[in-house]
């Protein structure tokens, strides 16, 4: 990375994420309409709000998997997926972009996790073949990993043999085999059974703790008041408030955040 | 399985008398204690026309035998001969050849089809379109007659250069191609969106992601067409006989131009193709299986 994308970082030097004035339309409906948002290191931020708000598209553009219209993102003190020189924003190649995924792990709501591969393979592909790990090490690291979300057993058996609880939780070690330094979760329980949603909760409040930053975005209102820093309510592709959880979740300001809590508690 | 059985003479409640209809005209039979027997529907007519299949088959097979201008000596003896053979194996070789320069041609046309340049896709639908549109014995008697176009190649003669098996491979091949290569598109488009951002997301590069995480995923939608593709050119190859190319069509009729044994000699090729489509349709299963891994049917 040039030094020049050095100065996009303007807050104090512990903010691990900055997004500011972001933008994103698909064909003339505009999902993301000027979001600002701070997240700074060793935080959780639980973000909020009804379908079609644009908290998914957001968390995307965040690793890029979504190119922003206008505005930009900071991670760790680098644009994510551009280089500034001047007044200019130019798109980075993909080499490049991949290089900062391996920095920031994503969890999908549908586990994505490959079929194809056994629960070790999956979880050993990205640190062998995007980071270069001797394979020993790797298969240490990911037994190290399943051991910690409560899978030392099923290295060897193929995702579609396991309980999408299960599944969820393969997929965040996978994730974890990066080291990433930020951890994105898409909703993550929304595609399990409702009696699998505790585990995979489980194993994320284990992360908070441990200090990792993430940013969620959920529908779990319990999960955000115990766990979250920060909560970000969303609502028609802007930030309409954000705080403390008790503030967001028990006395909100803004009458969406209102109907919405109204709703889902 | 033991607790249903043993609960299932016990006593019942009587039927509520809001719903009166017995389940059973006369007697009370679910509450009998006796285990109670199934009998399925008996199927008359379709066994009677089972039967009737049975008896055309065996008078079908007993003709077949007992014509005497079959000539079943006459294959026995021309089966194995080394015209045959020979032309047996040109055939294995050239399809085998055929299938994988095919292929490979296909799978690029593919990704290329699928990529994001605008004049790589046109190139690769026209390419497609092409190769499709017309005859392949129209394509292989144009590349047969190139040296008509472009007399001198590299400074060789074309008709040096491009010999009758050559010419076959190159005509088939870029035909294959066109075919493969819709074949491989659907297969790549088959695998989840989700997949590939998966990939992507953990860092892993383009040809990484294509080869480890979306290919072997495709092939699962790919083999079955591409069992039926080689099946196909297997057989279809038998038209490059119209360029003198000895194939094991062109070799049993090199002999019964000679012989007039126009019968038995292409009983001698069927029976060698079936033969070999037989052996590769149980190819196609164990690949299959391979691939169909980590999958809910594989267990």
């Amino acid at each position: 990375m040039s030094s020049t994308t050095k100065d996009t970082t303007t807050d104090s030097p512990d903010v691990m994420v900055e997004i500011r004035a972001v933008h994103k339309s698909f064909g003339t409906l505009e999902v993301l309409r000027g979001i600002d948002l701070s997240v700074r290191a060793g935080e959780v931020t639980v973000v909020l709000g009804p379908s079609g708000s644009g908290k998914s598209t957001l968390l995307r553009t965040i690793n890029h998997l979504e190119k922003v219209d206008h505005g930009w993102i900071s991670f760790d003190g680098t644009l994510v997926g551009y280089r500034r020189d001047g007044n200019k924003l130019y798109e980075l190649r993909e080499r490049e972009v991949l290089r900062q995924r391996t920095r920031i792990g994503f969890v999908f709501q549908n586990f994505n996790l490959f079929p194809h591969l056994t629960v070790l393979e999956n979880i050993i592909e990205a640190p062998v073949s995007a980071l270069r790990r001797p394979r020993k090490d790797a298969v240490a690291a990911a037994e190290k990993l399943l051991a910690r979300v409560g899978l030392a057993d099923k290295a060897g058996v193929y995702p579609k043999q396991l309980s999408g609880g299960q599944q969820q939780r393969v997929a965040i070690a996978r994730a974890l085999a990066l080291e990433p330094k930020l951890l994105l979760f898409d909703e993550p329980t929304s595609a399990l059974d409702p009696e699998l949603v505790g585990e995979v909760l489980d194993v994320i409040k284990d992360l908070a703790r441990g200090g990792t930053t993430m940013i969620v975005v959920t529908h779990e209102i319990g999960f955000a008041r115990e766990v979250a820093d920060t909560v970000v309510f969303m609502d028609e592709g802007r930030i309409v408030e954000q705080g403390a959880p008790a503030d967001v979740l028990d006395r909100p300001d803004n009458p969406r955040t209102r109907a919405f809590l109204s709703k889902v508690l | 399985m033991s607790a249903q059985t043993d609960a299932f003479p016990q006593p019942r409640p009587a039927p509520l008398s809001k719903d009166p209809v017995p389940l059973s005209k006369g007697s009370d039979t679910v509450h009998d204690a006796e285990p109670l027997r199934i009998v399925p529907v008996r199927r008359t007519g379709q066994w009677a026309a089972a039967v009737a299949v049975l008896v055309l088959l065996a008078l079908a097979l007993s003709s077949v035998i007992r014509n005497g201008a079959f000539q079943w000596d006459v294959v026995g003896d021309y089966f194995t001969t080394a015209s045959v053979l020979r032309g047996l194996g040109l055939t294995l070789w050239l399809t085998a050849l055929v299938m994988v320069l095919g292929f490979a041609l296909g799978t690029l046309l593919a990704v290329l089809r699928l990529s994001t340049n605008r004049v790589l896709q046109v190139v690769s639908w026209g390419y497609v379109w092409l190769f499709r549109s017309t005859p392949i014995l129209v394509q292989l008697l144009f590349w047969f007659n190139i040296g008509a176009l472009y007399p001198q190649i590299l400074g060789v003669r074309t008709v040096n250069l491009l010999g009758p098996v050559t010419v076959a491979v190159i005509g088939l091949t870029l035909h294959e191609a066109a075919y493969a290569a819709e074949v491989v598109r659907g297969g790549i488009l088959s695998v989840e969106r989700g997949q590939i951002e998966a990939a992507q997301s953990l860092g892993l590069g383009a040809w990484r992601r294509l080869r480890r995480i979306v290919l072997p995923q495709a092939m699962r939608s790919i083999v079955p067409p591409a069992g039926n593709m080689l099946i196909g050119t297997l057989k279809g190859t038998s038209i490059v006989s119209v360029i003198a190319v000895q194939d094991l069509l062109y070799s049993v009729q090199l002999v019964y131009h000679r012989t007039y044994q126009v019968i038995p000699l292409l009983l001698v090729a069927t029976l060698w193709y079936v033969a070999v489509t037989s052996l590769l349709s149980i190819g196609q299963h164990c690949i299959e299986r391979h691939y169909a891994r980590g999958t809910a049917g594989a267990r």
